[in-house]
């Protein structure tokens, strides 16, 4: 059984976690279409196929669930396995981000639960809810609610805060889950380990320069 | 008396198949009744344990280290012989079997050493089975590489850690019998008595290393496969737990010592770096492949090695024995590097070393070829010395490395206490007065897989199983022999540590019992080591209490023995008026320093029996008779 | 030179433990670390001290039996080397060393800094080891092997049995020792035949030991002393994964 053994609860992980990863691409890419005005027209395409969404959202959630049950365990398995720790202690690969894991994922998951709140279900900032307000075209005005929320700036320091935490996790995780499906080798490692960095980079900017370019005033509504 | 090795008569190529056919056997639903005890886990233990087990008997395995994983076989580096001729490059049973033979000077049993070059090949396909990694060349068969005293390449190896990896082989065997129940182990647990019941050896009685409890373990038959005793010099190759205390206290339950002289000094070991030195790390022999030793010619030229021109160098090992030049066995070799040495000519700033040089063999072949070869022995020499023996040859000098005598067995590997099995290094079989390179490894194992599943067989069809039990009032004598030892070790509360007497010993040893001996040196060793004994007894601290892990109680009691042993050694080594093998006494040479042997007074096994603590031992003889092999001159010239 | 050294001391298994202060002086840079803690010891024994329990034996970086982590680093600075064959020429004068123990829960400490490592031998007895019996094998070149399999074989049967991968692994994962036990002999044309089930039993024998799930960290790799590489333990997943999709049953 995969989720009885040690490297099957890995393979669990690593392969969930590599969905989200496509996800969270997928979701930058869609996001950057505010940047040529095209978020609504984006957001209207993909609500027109209720069916697929709730689909989606569904398989999102078990994905997640999955990522985080095991997640834990495996931190709590891993905690016990290491009772005690060193007076001293030199690290000389492990990093902060691949020791802190578990925390870098809550605070995103936690993250998550707000941005779902905010964006989604729009129950946090009702008045600006593209739910209700609609743009010229008629329809839901995704782009003017982002607009709108990143001019605050407790909202924006909440998710550039999340999107350090998320760039973190991945930069760990996403070479991490190539180790684990057994992808890697002697020769391809070194490389992966730098591309995972560089794609957790990647990331970190497309998601970073919304909040921030719209909390400074370059991008405005 | 004379003793019977029991080699079977016939034809040398055919005795071990008749004798096999005429041993007995025990039935497949018997043999799980009969438990035996496997004291060592090194090559010869860990292989017999397994086999014994998979046969079906009930084993029980024990070792001092913390896995039987680290037995000390582990730190054999060079390879194994096997008579394959794979290379075709004219090698046979026959011929390794006279190497072998002539290697030990004509001190061993013909038949015994007949069977080993025969078991030889059966080996490597063994090992290769079970996943030994051996060094392949770019086809996929096996390499090969030619080792000391021997002119046909026949060393199968697995880069410079065969013994590891054929441990790790014996080892994993071992593992899945422990997984199918019939082998149950016992690490930590060193071994302080053999029980012996009415002549046989019906267990044992052991320390738990962990607890300090002293407990027994009865069994039909007991296998001591424990290892050499080359510690008895302090400074040697061996572990730093390597011992004779399993060896000898059979020895004092009866069990007859043969040949205790008979020690192998390593030419090629890092020279001694100062008085803290706890031991000597051995650079393998294959080196030799490739290095050239010299000195300089000249007495006491410091100057760098870059320094001395080819002219002024002497080559010495190349121009006294142009048949095998670098590669003449060891006795050889590790005598003649302290003969330059003691001419004043050895390098280093002790004077105590001699060059093992690289740089022909790296203008020939490249540094690569030599980094592929044997670059994890460079790495480790750096390791030790800080120095780079690419740029610079390495210093090297002889030290105490195998020792050739042991308990005394017959063909059948039991000694003359019935029931009690000897393999390995601890019994002193197949290597007379020199041991081969790469042959310890191919002797440990053919003990273990191939010759002890069948002849223990043969002893056990004679007894009923579970004759003895724990119960008998010997095993509780011998515990309580064993704790008030113990006791009597923790309340001396001297002055001087276990490290200082077995340092003192040791210098004692190599002094007067090392490479050249002689008569007036073997004489004062067997004045000096009673009294350093005596002045044990009286003065030596053991710190701590027996109930818990207590490492100098361990040491204390392994260097008690080894100062017994070692008056043994010399008592032997005065007796043998002869020089052989790694048995040189100044008295007895050529005009041109080699050794001469004498065969006409000295062909013979001498086994030693304890007769208490106060009295001399007794010597046994067994005479050596050679029919297959002509008693000749051993020349490597 | 003289030394500082903290080093851990426990009398027993139950015992609560805490590092010590000892001076080290007149310490040569030829000695090895263990002699220098000999020297220690027979200064310990001759002021009626008990001394350091510490594991070792061969001295010659082979055994694996000797295990101590120095200032935080499992065999202490300096890479691919063991304990024993570290030599004081790595320190100097006036420095302060930490000693301590293995830490893992599947490695309990027994005294001082000697820890119980019997755990990855019963990983091995799970599996690791190819089912053969002795004799009525064929002939050693019956089988061919490619070098590059031998090799890789080789690089991941170096492994020595010490340990250090769990202690310095932050998760006291036996992943690294485990992965290249696999490795070796799933190399080998004779190891093959079991490789399924072998990745399986040797890895439910590491859950069941109480090691920890390996993350990847890398840790084990830069402290192990026989450079066992991770690139092993890809294999090992490598081979898990085959497994699961060999045995659907
Ligand atoms: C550095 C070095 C390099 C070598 N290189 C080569 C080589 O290249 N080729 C070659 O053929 N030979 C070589 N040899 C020789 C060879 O390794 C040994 O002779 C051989 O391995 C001995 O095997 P063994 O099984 O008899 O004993 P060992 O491997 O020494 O095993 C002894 C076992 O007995 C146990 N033991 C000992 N005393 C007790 C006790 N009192 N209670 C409980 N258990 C005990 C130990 O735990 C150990 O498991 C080398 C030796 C050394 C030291
Ligand atoms: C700056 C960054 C981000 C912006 C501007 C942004 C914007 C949005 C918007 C507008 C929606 C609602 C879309 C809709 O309902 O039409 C949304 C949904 C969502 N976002 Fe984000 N997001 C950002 C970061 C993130 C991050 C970091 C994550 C994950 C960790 C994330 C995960 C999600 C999820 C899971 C949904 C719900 C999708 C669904 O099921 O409808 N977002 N995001
Ligand atoms: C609630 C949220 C989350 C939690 C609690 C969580 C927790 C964890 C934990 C504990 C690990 C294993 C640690 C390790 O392998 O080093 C992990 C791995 C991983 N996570 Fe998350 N995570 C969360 C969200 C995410 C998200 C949103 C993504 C991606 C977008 C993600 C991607 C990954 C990846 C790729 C791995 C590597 C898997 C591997 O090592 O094989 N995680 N996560
Ligand atoms: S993998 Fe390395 S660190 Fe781990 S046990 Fe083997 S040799 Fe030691
Ligand atoms: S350090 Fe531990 S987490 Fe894995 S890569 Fe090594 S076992
Ligand atoms: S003591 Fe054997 S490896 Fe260090």
């Amino acid at each position: 059984m995969l989720i009885k053994n040690t490297v099957g609860k890995k393979i669990i992980m690593a392969i969930t976690g590599q969905m989200l990863v496509l996800f969270i691409v997928i979701h930058m890419i869609g996001n950057s279409a505010i940047y040529v005005g095209g978020l609504n027209a984006y957001a209207d395409r993909v609500h027109a196929l209720p069916l697929l969404v709730w689909i989606f959202r569904l398989v999102m959630l078990m994905i997640f669930s999955l990522h985080i049950m095991i997640g834990i365990e495996l931190y709590l398995e891993n905690r016990k396995a290491k009772p005690e720790g060193y007076a001293v202690k030199q690290d000389l690969r492990a990093t902060f981000a691949s020791k802190n894991m578990l925390w870098t994922g809550l605070l995103t998951g936690a993250f998550l639960v707000y941005h779902l709140l905010h964006f989604t279900f729009q129950v946090i900032n009702p008045e600006i809810a593209a739910l209700r307000i609609h743009d010229a075209a008629g329809r839901p005005d995704v782009s003017g609610m982002v607009l709108q929320s990143f001019q605050n700036p407790a909202v924006s320091s909440v998710y550039i805060f999340a999107v350090i935490m998320l760039s973190l996790h991945l930069s760990h995780g996403i070479q991490s889950s190539f180790q684990t499906l057994g992808i890697s080798n002697e020769r391809t490692l070194p490389g992966i380990i730098k591309t995972g960095s560089v794609a957790a980079l990647v990331l970190f900017l497309g998601y970073v320069s919304i909040p921030l370019l719209i909390f400074i005033g370059v991008m405005k509504g | 008396m004379l003793l019977d090795g029991k080699c079977p008569s016939g034809p040398l190529s055919e005795k071990w198949d008749r004798h096999r056919r005429e041993l007995k056997l025990v039935s497949p639903a018997n043999k799980r009744k009969y438990t035996i005890i496997v004291v060592g886990t090194g090559l010869a233990g860990a292989s017999a344990a397994a086999t014994l087990g998979e046969l079906g008997y009930n084993v029980e395995a024990f070792c001092y280290q913390d896995s039987p994983r680290r037995g000390h076989s582990i730190a054999a580096q060079g390879g194994i012989n096997a008579a394959k001729n794979y290379p075709n490059d004219g090698d046979s049973i026959f011929r390794l079997f006279h190497d072998t033979i002539k290697g030990g000077d004509f001190r061993a049993r013909e038949a015994n050493v007949y069977r080993l070059a025969m078991l030889s090949n059966n080996i490597i396909d063994q090992c290769v089975a079970q996943g030994v990694p051996f060094a392949r060349d770019y086809a996929g068969y096996l390499d090969n590489r030619s080792f000391g005293g021997a002119q046909v390449s026949r060393t199968f190896y697995a880069r410079g850690q065969t013994g590891q990896q054929l441990l790790l082989g014996a080892y994993a065997a071992l593992m899945r019998q422990v997984k199918t129940g019939t082998v149950r182990l016992h690490p930590r647990s060193e071994m302080l008595d053999v029980v012996v019941i009415d002549g046989e050896a019906k267990g044992i009685t052991v320390r738990d290393m962990v607890n300090g409890h002293v407990g027994s373990y009865a069994g039909d038959a007991v296998c001591l496969c424990t290892g050499g005793y080359a510690n008895v010099f302090y400074l040697s190759t061996n572990a730093m737990g390597s011992n004779v205390t399993a060896a000898y206290r059979a020895y004092k339950k009866g069990a007859f010592f043969a040949n205790p002289c008979y020690t192998q000094i390593h030419p090629t070991c890092i020279p001694v770096s100062g008085g803290h030195q706890s031991k000597l790390t051995l650079m393998s022999e294959s080196l030799r492949n490739d290095g050239r030793v010299w000195v300089p010619k000249r007495k006491g030229d410091k100057r760098a090695s870059h320094e001395i021109s080819n002219e002024e160098r002497d080559y010495f090992l190349e121009r006294k024995y142009p048949g095998f030049g670098n590669l003449a066995p060891r006795d050889i070799a590790s005598r003649s590097a302290k003969e330059a040495c003691d001419e004043g000519r050895g390098i280093g700033t002790s004077g105590f070393g001699v060059y093992l040089d690289f740089e022909d063999a790296i203008k020939r072949l490249g540094e690569n070829v030599i980094r592929e070869r044997y670059g994890n022995l460079f790495e480790m020499y750096e390791r030790i010395t800080g120095e780079d023996a690419y740029r610079q040859p390495m210093r090297i000098y002889p030290a105490p490395h195998y020792t050739m005598g042991g308990l005394w067995v017959d063909y059948n590997l039991e000694s003359n206490v019935r029931g009690l099995f000897v393999l390995g290094e601890a019994n002193f079989s197949d290597h007379g007065a020199n041991r081969l390179g790469a042959s310890a490894l191919m002797q440990g194992l053919a003990d273990g897989y191939f010759v002890i599943p069948y002849t223990i067989a043969g002893y056990l069809a004679r007894t009923q199983p579970g004759s003895a039990a724990a119960v008998h009032p010997e095993f509780k004598k011998s515990k309580e022999d064993i704790n008030s030892l113990t006791k009597k070790l923790l309340s001396i509360n001297g002055k001087k540590t276990v490290s200082d007497f077995h340092r003192e010993l040791g210098r004692i040893m190599w002094d007067n019992v090392g490479m050249a001996r002689s008569e007036e040196g073997l004489k004062r060793a067997l004045e000096l080591i009673p009294e350093l004994r005596a002045e044990f007894w009286q003065n030596v601290r053991v710190p701590g209490g027996g109930d818990d892990v207590n490492q100098e109680l361990e040491k204390a009691g392994r260097v008690a023995d080894f100062l017994e042993v070692g008056e043994l050694m010399a008592r032997d080594a005065l007796h043998r008026r002869e020089s052989c093998g790694g048995h040189f006494r100044v008295e007895h040479q050529m005009p041109d320093g080699e050794a001469r042997r004498d065969d006409e007074n000295f062909c013979y096994v001498a086994a030693w029996e304890f007769r208490g603590g106060n009295k001399e031992p007794e010597m046994h003889k067994e005479p050596l008779v050679f029919e297959n092999v002509e008693l000749a001159v051993r020349s490597y010239k | 030179m003289n030394l500082t050294l903290y080093i851990w001391r426990q009398k027993g298994p139950d015992k609560k433990g805490g590092l010590q202060q000892f001076k080290a002086e007149n310490i040569s840079p030829e000695m090895s670390f263990l002699e220098m803690l000999d020297v220690v010891n027979e200064q310990l024994i001759k002021i009626g001290q008990e001394p350091i329990a510490f594991d070792h034996d061969c001295r010659e970086g082979i055994c694996g039996m000797c295990s101590q982590v120095i200032n935080g680093v499992p065999h202490g600075p300096q890479e691919r080397t063991t304990v024993c064959q570290l030599h004081m020429r790595h320190f100097k004068h006036g420095d302060s060393i930490y000693i301590e123990p293995w830490r893992a829960r599947a490695f309990p400490v027994i005294k001082d800094l000697i820890v119980d490592r019997s755990a990855l031998d019963r990983i091995i007895q799970a599996g690791g080891y190819i089912s053969v019996h002795t004799g009525g094998v064929p002939d050693a070149n019956a089988v061919l092997i490619s070098k590059k399999s031998a090799d890789t074989a080789m690089d991941a049967s170096e492994c020595i049995g010490c340990g250090a991968c769990v202690a310095a692994c932050p998760n006291g994962s036996a992943m690294l020792f485990t992965a290249a036990k696999i490795t070796h002999l799933a190399m080998l044309p004779q190891g093959k035949i079991e490789a399924a089930r072998r990745v399986c039993v040797m890895t439910e024998a590491m859950m069941r030991e109480g090691f920890g799930n390996c993350t990847n960290h890398y840790e084990c790799q830069a402290a192990c002393p026989k450079d066992i590489r991770v690139s092993f333990i890809a294999r090992l997943n490598r081979e898990f994964i085959k497994a699961q999709l060999k045995d659907t049953g």
